[in-house]
Protein backbone atom coordinates (compact mmCIF):
# COMPACT_ATOMS: atom_id res chain seq x y z
CA UNK A 1 0.00 0.00 0.00
CA UNK A 2 1.80 3.21 -0.74
CA UNK A 3 -0.40 6.54 0.02
CA UNK A 4 -0.86 7.82 -3.06
CA UNK A 5 -3.24 4.88 -3.45
CA UNK A 6 -4.25 4.64 0.08
CA UNK A 7 -5.63 8.46 -0.31
CA UNK A 8 -7.45 7.36 -3.61
CA UNK A 9 -9.76 4.69 -1.81
CA UNK A 10 -10.39 6.85 1.26
CA UNK A 11 -11.14 9.76 -0.90
CA UNK A 12 -13.45 7.71 -2.95
CA UNK A 13 -14.97 6.15 -0.08
CA UNK A 14 -15.91 9.94 1.41
CA UNK A 15 -17.07 10.59 -1.96
CA UNK A 16 -19.19 7.48 -2.41
CA UNK A 17 -21.22 8.20 1.17
CA UNK A 18 -21.81 11.71 -0.08
CA UNK A 19 -23.21 10.60 -3.49
CA UNK A 20 -25.54 7.94 -2.29
CA UNK A 21 -26.72 9.97 0.78
CA UNK A 22 -27.15 12.67 -1.85
CA UNK A 23 -28.90 10.65 -4.24
CA UNK A 24 -31.16 9.01 -1.87
CA UNK A 25 -32.13 12.42 -1.08
CA UNK A 26 -33.01 13.81 -4.24
CA UNK A 27 -35.24 11.01 -4.99
CA UNK A 28 -37.56 13.00 -2.75
CA UNK A 29 -37.49 16.04 -4.73
CA UNK A 30 -41.17 16.86 -5.22
CA UNK A 31 -42.13 13.83 -2.52
CA UNK A 32 -41.64 15.91 0.47
CA UNK A 33 -44.00 15.79 3.57
CA UNK A 34 -45.01 20.03 2.69
CA UNK A 35 -43.08 22.28 0.66
CA UNK A 36 -40.51 23.71 3.24
CA UNK A 37 -39.17 20.44 3.41
CA UNK A 38 -39.09 19.65 0.02
CA UNK A 39 -36.77 22.56 -0.13
CA UNK A 40 -34.81 21.51 2.51
CA UNK A 41 -34.37 17.93 1.88
CA UNK A 42 -33.42 18.70 -1.77
CA UNK A 43 -30.82 21.79 -0.99
CA UNK A 44 -29.49 19.12 2.15
CA UNK A 45 -28.98 16.70 -0.93
CA UNK A 46 -27.73 19.60 -3.72
CA UNK A 47 -24.43 20.28 -0.54
CA UNK A 48 -24.02 16.54 -0.94
CA UNK A 49 -23.90 16.43 -4.43
CA UNK A 50 -21.49 19.56 -4.58
CA UNK A 51 -19.27 18.07 -1.85
CA UNK A 52 -19.18 14.35 -4.25
CA UNK A 53 -17.83 16.35 -7.00
CA UNK A 54 -15.42 17.62 -4.96
CA UNK A 55 -14.14 14.21 -3.46
CA UNK A 56 -14.33 12.21 -6.55
CA UNK A 57 -12.26 14.69 -8.45
CA UNK A 58 -9.62 14.93 -5.84
CA UNK A 59 -9.64 11.08 -6.09
CA UNK A 60 -9.56 11.07 -10.02
CA UNK A 61 -6.99 13.33 -9.92
CA UNK A 62 -4.85 11.44 -7.73
CA UNK A 63 -5.36 8.10 -9.56
CA UNK A 64 -4.05 9.54 -12.97
CA UNK A 65 -5.78 7.75 -15.35
CA UNK A 66 -6.93 11.01 -16.90
CA UNK A 67 -10.80 10.44 -15.15
CA UNK A 68 -13.40 12.75 -14.38
CA UNK A 69 -15.57 12.74 -10.80
CA UNK A 70 -18.51 11.15 -13.06
CA UNK A 71 -16.32 8.60 -14.63
CA UNK A 72 -16.11 7.48 -11.14
CA UNK A 73 -19.71 8.37 -10.09
CA UNK A 74 -21.17 6.49 -13.33
CA UNK A 75 -18.77 3.54 -14.43
CA UNK A 76 -18.31 1.66 -11.25
CA UNK A 77 -19.85 -1.31 -10.41
CA UNK A 78 -22.01 -2.13 -6.64
CA UNK A 79 -18.83 -3.63 -5.29
CA UNK A 80 -16.87 -0.91 -5.65
CA UNK A 81 -18.63 1.00 -3.97
CA UNK A 82 -17.75 1.87 -0.60
CA UNK A 83 -20.69 4.17 0.79
CA UNK A 84 -22.12 3.29 4.54
CA UNK A 85 -24.97 0.79 4.70
CA UNK A 86 -26.78 3.52 6.32
CA UNK A 87 -26.39 6.06 3.38
CA UNK A 88 -28.38 4.05 0.89
CA UNK A 89 -31.61 2.67 2.93
CA UNK A 90 -34.36 3.67 1.73
CA UNK A 91 -36.20 6.93 2.67
CA UNK A 92 -39.30 4.90 4.19
CA UNK A 93 -41.80 6.86 5.96
CA UNK A 94 -40.61 11.06 7.22
CA UNK A 95 -39.21 9.56 10.36
CA UNK A 96 -36.99 7.12 8.59
CA UNK A 97 -35.68 10.29 6.41
CA UNK A 98 -35.06 11.98 9.71
CA UNK A 99 -33.50 9.39 11.94
CA UNK A 100 -30.83 8.41 9.02
CA UNK A 101 -30.20 12.37 8.74
CA UNK A 102 -29.84 12.54 12.15
CA UNK A 103 -27.31 9.51 12.78
CA UNK A 104 -25.45 10.47 9.77
CA UNK A 105 -24.88 14.47 10.35
CA UNK A 106 -23.76 13.72 13.76
CA UNK A 107 -21.49 11.69 12.51
CA UNK A 108 -20.25 13.51 9.94
CA UNK A 109 -20.20 16.98 12.26
CA UNK A 110 -17.53 15.02 14.50
CA UNK A 111 -15.68 13.57 11.64
CA UNK A 112 -15.43 16.14 8.93
CA UNK A 113 -14.56 18.23 12.04
CA UNK A 114 -10.97 16.15 12.71
CA UNK A 115 -10.54 15.86 8.92
CA UNK A 116 -10.20 19.55 8.65
CA UNK A 117 -6.63 18.64 10.49
CA UNK A 118 -5.42 16.43 7.99
CA UNK A 119 -2.11 17.27 6.30
CA UNK A 120 -3.58 16.44 2.95
CA UNK A 121 -4.26 19.83 2.79
CA UNK A 122 -7.41 19.23 -0.20
CA UNK A 123 -8.91 17.30 2.05
CA UNK A 124 -8.79 19.50 4.73
CA UNK A 125 -9.98 22.28 2.78
CA UNK A 126 -12.86 19.98 1.67
CA UNK A 127 -13.55 19.27 4.90
CA UNK A 128 -13.79 23.33 6.05
CA UNK A 129 -15.81 23.67 3.42
CA UNK A 130 -17.95 20.75 3.72
CA UNK A 131 -18.53 21.32 7.92
CA UNK A 132 -20.78 24.41 7.35
CA UNK A 133 -22.93 22.75 5.43
CA UNK A 134 -23.25 19.97 7.87
CA UNK A 135 -24.11 22.06 10.96
CA UNK A 136 -26.24 23.56 9.28
CA UNK A 137 -27.95 19.36 7.92
CA UNK A 138 -27.76 18.49 11.40
CA UNK A 139 -29.66 21.33 13.23
CA UNK A 140 -32.28 20.25 10.74
CA UNK A 141 -32.63 16.95 11.77
CA UNK A 142 -32.11 17.20 15.43
CA UNK A 143 -34.99 19.89 14.78
CA UNK A 144 -37.38 17.46 13.44
CA UNK A 145 -36.20 14.33 15.74
CA UNK A 146 -37.52 17.11 18.23
CA UNK A 147 -40.65 17.79 16.65
CA UNK A 148 -41.95 14.15 15.69
CA UNK A 149 -40.92 12.75 18.93
CA UNK A 150 -42.56 15.09 21.28
CA UNK A 151 -45.31 15.55 18.79
CA UNK A 152 -48.37 13.14 18.52
CA UNK A 153 -48.67 9.72 19.78
CA UNK A 154 -48.65 8.86 15.70
CA UNK A 155 -45.28 10.53 15.14
CA UNK A 156 -43.79 9.57 18.53
CA UNK A 157 -44.04 5.92 17.73
CA UNK A 158 -42.87 6.14 14.18
CA UNK A 159 -39.59 8.12 15.12
CA UNK A 160 -38.99 5.74 17.80
CA UNK A 161 -38.84 2.72 14.74
CA UNK A 162 -37.18 4.46 12.70
CA UNK A 163 -34.45 5.01 15.16
CA UNK A 164 -34.69 1.55 16.20
CA UNK A 165 -34.93 0.18 12.84
CA UNK A 166 -31.31 1.98 11.06
CA UNK A 167 -29.45 1.61 14.70
CA UNK A 168 -27.82 -1.54 13.03
CA UNK A 169 -26.32 0.47 10.89
CA UNK A 170 -24.51 3.13 12.79
CA UNK A 171 -21.62 0.48 14.02
CA UNK A 172 -19.49 0.96 10.68
CA UNK A 173 -19.00 4.83 11.20
CA UNK A 174 -16.68 3.76 13.64
CA UNK A 175 -14.99 0.74 11.95
CA UNK A 176 -11.21 1.07 11.11
CA UNK A 177 -9.64 -0.87 8.46
CA UNK A 178 -5.79 -1.14 7.74
CA UNK A 179 -6.51 1.73 5.05
CA UNK A 180 -7.64 3.80 7.40
CA UNK A 181 -4.95 3.19 10.19
CA UNK A 182 -1.40 3.06 7.34
CA UNK A 183 -3.37 6.76 6.30
CA UNK A 184 -3.96 7.77 10.69
CA UNK A 185 0.15 7.14 10.59
CA UNK A 186 0.58 9.45 7.62
CA UNK A 187 -1.70 12.12 9.61
CA UNK A 188 -3.62 11.96 6.79
CA UNK A 189 -7.34 9.88 7.75
CA UNK A 190 -9.11 10.37 11.26
CA UNK A 191 -9.12 8.04 13.96
CA UNK A 192 -13.38 7.22 14.15
CA UNK A 193 -12.78 4.74 17.40
CA UNK A 194 -12.68 7.97 19.70
CA UNK A 195 -15.91 9.65 18.07
CA UNK A 196 -18.21 7.23 19.20
CA UNK A 197 -18.66 8.38 22.45
CA UNK A 198 -18.96 11.95 21.37
CA UNK A 199 -21.34 10.43 19.01
CA UNK A 200 -23.74 8.61 21.66
CA UNK A 201 -23.72 11.44 23.83
CA UNK A 202 -25.30 14.00 20.86
CA UNK A 203 -27.41 11.18 20.07
CA UNK A 204 -28.22 10.19 23.49
CA UNK A 205 -29.13 13.82 24.15
CA UNK A 206 -31.48 14.65 21.09
CA UNK A 207 -33.24 11.31 21.78
CA UNK A 208 -34.00 12.29 25.07
CA UNK A 209 -35.10 16.12 24.28
CA UNK A 210 -37.74 14.36 21.72
CA UNK A 211 -38.73 12.01 24.79
CA UNK A 212 -37.25 8.89 22.29
CA UNK A 213 -35.20 6.22 23.79
CA UNK A 214 -31.99 5.21 23.13
CA UNK A 215 -32.20 1.87 20.86
CA UNK A 216 -30.72 -1.42 22.30
CA UNK A 217 -27.72 -2.74 21.76
CA UNK A 218 -27.72 -5.19 18.44
CA UNK A 219 -25.63 -6.32 15.93
CA UNK A 220 -23.89 -4.01 13.78
CA UNK A 221 -24.19 -4.71 9.99
CA UNK A 222 -21.04 -4.03 8.15
CA UNK A 223 -19.26 -4.44 5.24
CA UNK A 224 -19.26 -1.07 2.78
CA UNK A 225 -15.45 -0.88 3.36
CA UNK A 226 -14.92 -4.11 1.08
CA UNK A 227 -17.49 -3.73 -1.49
CA UNK A 228 -20.77 -5.69 0.16
CA UNK A 229 -23.78 -4.10 0.44
CA UNK A 230 -27.57 -4.29 1.00
CA UNK A 231 -29.70 -5.01 -2.03
CA UNK A 232 -30.40 -1.38 -2.19
CA UNK A 233 -27.73 -0.34 -3.67
CA UNK A 234 -28.00 -2.35 -6.82
CA UNK A 235 -31.40 -0.60 -7.28
CA UNK A 236 -30.01 2.62 -6.76
CA UNK A 237 -27.64 2.38 -9.36
CA UNK A 238 -29.36 0.92 -11.99
CA UNK A 239 -31.75 3.93 -12.16
CA UNK A 240 -28.83 6.56 -11.17
CA UNK A 241 -26.14 4.67 -13.91
CA UNK A 242 -28.63 4.16 -16.90
CA UNK A 243 -28.46 7.00 -18.92
CA UNK A 244 -24.11 6.30 -18.48
CA UNK A 245 -24.66 2.17 -19.38
CA UNK A 246 -27.22 3.34 -22.09
CA UNK A 247 -25.48 5.59 -24.03
CA UNK A 248 -21.81 5.46 -23.09
CA UNK A 249 -19.81 8.11 -23.55
CA UNK A 250 -23.20 10.99 -24.41
CA UNK A 251 -22.40 13.93 -24.20
CA UNK A 252 -24.98 17.38 -23.91
CA UNK B 1 6.96 43.49 -15.46
CA UNK B 2 5.14 46.98 -15.85
CA UNK B 3 3.26 45.77 -17.94
CA UNK B 4 2.27 42.75 -16.58
CA UNK B 5 1.11 44.53 -13.91
CA UNK B 6 -1.10 46.89 -15.32
CA UNK B 7 -2.80 44.00 -17.60
CA UNK B 8 -3.32 42.23 -14.10
CA UNK B 9 -5.35 45.40 -12.79
CA UNK B 10 -7.16 45.56 -16.10
CA UNK B 11 -8.06 41.91 -15.96
CA UNK B 12 -9.24 42.88 -12.50
CA UNK B 13 -10.98 44.97 -13.30
CA UNK B 14 -12.74 43.45 -16.49
CA UNK B 15 -14.12 40.87 -14.16
CA UNK B 16 -14.77 42.21 -10.77
CA UNK B 17 -18.16 44.10 -11.66
CA UNK B 18 -19.33 40.52 -13.16
CA UNK B 19 -22.69 40.12 -11.37
CA UNK B 20 -23.44 37.22 -9.30
CA UNK B 21 -25.91 34.98 -12.16
CA UNK B 22 -28.48 34.35 -9.04
CA UNK B 23 -28.86 37.42 -6.93
CA UNK B 24 -27.94 40.41 -9.96
CA UNK B 25 -27.10 43.75 -7.89
CA UNK B 26 -24.24 42.23 -6.34
CA UNK B 27 -21.39 41.80 -7.97
CA UNK B 28 -18.49 38.80 -7.85
CA UNK B 29 -16.23 40.61 -5.95
CA UNK B 30 -18.94 42.17 -3.42
CA UNK B 31 -19.79 38.46 -2.68
CA UNK B 32 -15.89 37.33 -2.45
CA UNK B 33 -16.44 34.98 -5.17
CA UNK B 34 -13.37 36.58 -7.04
CA UNK B 35 -10.62 35.66 -5.33
CA UNK B 36 -7.29 36.43 -7.12
CA UNK B 37 -5.88 37.47 -10.37
CA UNK B 38 -2.29 36.15 -11.23
CA UNK B 39 -0.06 36.10 -14.34
CA UNK B 40 1.58 32.26 -14.37
CA UNK B 41 3.61 30.90 -17.09
CA UNK B 42 2.15 33.12 -19.68
CA UNK B 43 -1.52 32.92 -18.71
CA UNK B 44 -3.82 35.09 -16.90
CA UNK B 45 -4.90 33.00 -13.89
CA UNK B 46 -8.29 33.82 -12.30
CA UNK B 47 -8.63 32.41 -8.69
CA UNK B 48 -12.36 32.04 -7.58
CA UNK B 49 -14.38 29.98 -4.94
CA UNK B 50 -17.90 28.69 -4.57
CA UNK B 51 -20.35 30.25 -1.95
CA UNK B 52 -21.66 26.68 -1.12
CA UNK B 53 -19.95 23.30 -2.08
CA UNK B 54 -22.42 22.84 -4.91
CA UNK B 55 -23.31 26.54 -5.67
CA UNK B 56 -24.72 25.91 -9.46
CA UNK B 57 -23.74 29.44 -10.48
CA UNK B 58 -19.78 28.58 -10.81
CA UNK B 59 -19.65 27.47 -13.83
CA UNK B 60 -21.41 30.10 -15.67
CA UNK B 61 -19.83 32.60 -13.96
CA UNK B 62 -16.04 31.06 -15.26
CA UNK B 63 -17.42 31.50 -18.66
CA UNK B 64 -18.82 35.24 -17.98
CA UNK B 65 -15.26 35.69 -16.73
CA UNK B 66 -13.90 33.78 -20.03
CA UNK B 67 -16.93 35.45 -22.53
CA UNK B 68 -15.26 38.81 -21.13
CA UNK B 69 -11.60 38.36 -21.29
CA UNK B 70 -12.25 36.99 -24.62
CA UNK B 71 -13.96 39.90 -26.32
CA UNK B 72 -11.53 42.17 -24.73
CA UNK B 73 -8.65 40.32 -26.65
CA UNK B 74 -7.61 38.60 -23.27
CA UNK B 75 -7.57 35.05 -24.48
CA UNK B 76 -4.94 33.17 -22.61
CA UNK B 77 -6.87 32.68 -19.44
CA UNK B 78 -7.10 29.99 -16.81
CA UNK B 79 -10.13 30.07 -14.32
CA UNK B 80 -9.12 28.16 -11.24
CA UNK B 81 -11.62 27.17 -8.18
CA UNK B 82 -10.35 26.74 -4.93
CA UNK B 83 -12.02 25.68 -1.38
CA UNK B 84 -9.15 27.29 0.78
CA UNK B 85 -9.45 29.65 2.82
CA UNK B 86 -13.48 28.80 3.02
CA UNK B 87 -15.41 31.31 1.95
CA UNK B 88 -17.78 33.12 4.49
CA UNK B 89 -20.43 36.17 4.61
CA UNK B 90 -18.01 38.49 6.39
CA UNK B 91 -16.19 39.27 3.04
CA UNK B 92 -19.63 40.51 1.79
CA UNK B 93 -18.97 44.38 1.50
CA UNK B 94 -21.04 46.64 3.78
CA UNK B 95 -22.04 48.35 0.71
CA UNK B 96 -23.18 44.94 -0.91
CA UNK B 97 -25.33 44.16 2.28
CA UNK B 98 -26.68 47.93 1.41
CA UNK B 99 -27.35 47.07 -2.07
CA UNK B 100 -29.10 43.28 -0.92
CA UNK B 101 -31.35 44.97 1.66
CA UNK B 102 -32.28 47.39 -1.14
CA UNK B 103 -32.74 44.22 -3.70
CA UNK B 104 -35.61 42.81 -0.54
CA UNK B 105 -32.87 40.01 0.79
CA UNK B 106 -32.30 40.37 4.42
CA UNK B 107 -27.88 40.92 4.91
CA UNK B 108 -26.42 38.18 6.35
CA UNK B 109 -25.08 39.17 10.15
CA UNK B 110 -21.57 39.47 10.61
CA UNK B 111 -19.54 36.75 11.89
CA UNK B 112 -19.22 34.04 13.70
CA UNK B 113 -22.51 33.47 13.04
CA UNK B 114 -21.54 29.67 12.37
CA UNK B 115 -22.05 28.08 15.92
CA UNK B 116 -24.19 25.48 16.24
CA UNK B 117 -27.66 25.84 17.13
CA UNK B 118 -27.67 29.90 16.73
CA UNK B 119 -31.54 30.18 16.04
CA UNK B 120 -31.63 32.62 18.14
CA UNK B 121 -30.20 34.62 15.29
CA UNK B 122 -32.33 38.38 14.85
CA UNK B 123 -33.28 39.25 11.75
CA UNK B 124 -34.45 42.64 10.57
CA UNK B 125 -37.25 43.20 7.76
CA UNK B 126 -35.76 44.24 4.78
CA UNK B 127 -38.67 46.05 3.64
CA UNK B 128 -40.03 47.38 6.94
CA UNK B 129 -36.92 47.58 9.00
CA UNK B 130 -39.19 45.54 11.90
CA UNK B 131 -37.15 43.43 14.08
CA UNK B 132 -40.32 41.17 14.60
CA UNK B 133 -39.93 38.21 12.21
CA UNK B 134 -40.29 34.45 12.41
CA UNK B 135 -38.49 31.96 10.05
CA UNK B 136 -40.23 30.17 8.01
CA UNK B 137 -38.13 27.40 6.37
CA UNK B 138 -33.92 27.29 7.04
CA UNK B 139 -33.75 26.36 3.39
CA UNK B 140 -34.81 28.66 0.94
CA UNK B 141 -34.92 29.41 -3.14
CA UNK B 142 -31.05 29.17 -3.31
CA UNK B 143 -28.34 27.38 -1.11
CA UNK B 144 -27.24 30.68 0.79
CA UNK B 145 -30.75 31.80 1.61
CA UNK B 146 -32.98 30.87 3.96
CA UNK B 147 -36.60 31.66 4.42
CA UNK B 148 -38.44 34.20 6.88
CA UNK B 149 -41.61 36.27 6.95
CA UNK B 150 -42.66 40.04 8.65
CA UNK B 151 -44.74 40.00 11.11
CA UNK B 152 -45.25 43.60 11.46
CA UNK B 153 -45.96 43.81 7.03
CA UNK B 154 -46.39 40.51 6.82
CA UNK B 155 -44.41 40.15 3.54
CA UNK B 156 -42.11 36.99 3.14
CA UNK B 157 -38.54 37.53 3.04
CA UNK B 158 -34.84 36.16 2.02
CA UNK B 159 -32.30 35.99 4.35
CA UNK B 160 -28.95 35.57 3.14
CA UNK B 161 -27.45 33.07 5.63
CA UNK B 162 -24.32 33.60 7.73
CA UNK B 163 -21.81 31.23 6.98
Amino acid sequence: MNIQEATYTYTVRLGDNALILGHRLSELCSKGPILEEDLALTNISLDMIGRTQALLKYAADIEMLGKTEDDLAYRRPENHYHNFLMTEQPNGDFAHTIARQLYISVFEFLFYSELEKSKDATLAAIASKTIKEIKYHMQHAVDWTLRLGDGTPESHKRMQKAVNDLWMYTGEFFEMDNLDTFLLHQHISVDVVPLKAEWNKYIKTALNDATLNMPEDTFMQTGSKKGIHTENLGHILSEMQYLQRAYPDAKW
Amino acid sequence: MVIENQNIEKVYNLISGIPDPEIPVITIQDLGILRDVKFLNGEYVVTITPTYTACPAMGMIEDQIKEILFSNGIKNVKVELTYSPTWTTDWISQEAKVKLKNYGIAPPNHSSCNKLFNSVEMVVCPRCNSKHTELISRFGSTACKALYKCNDCKETFDLFKCH
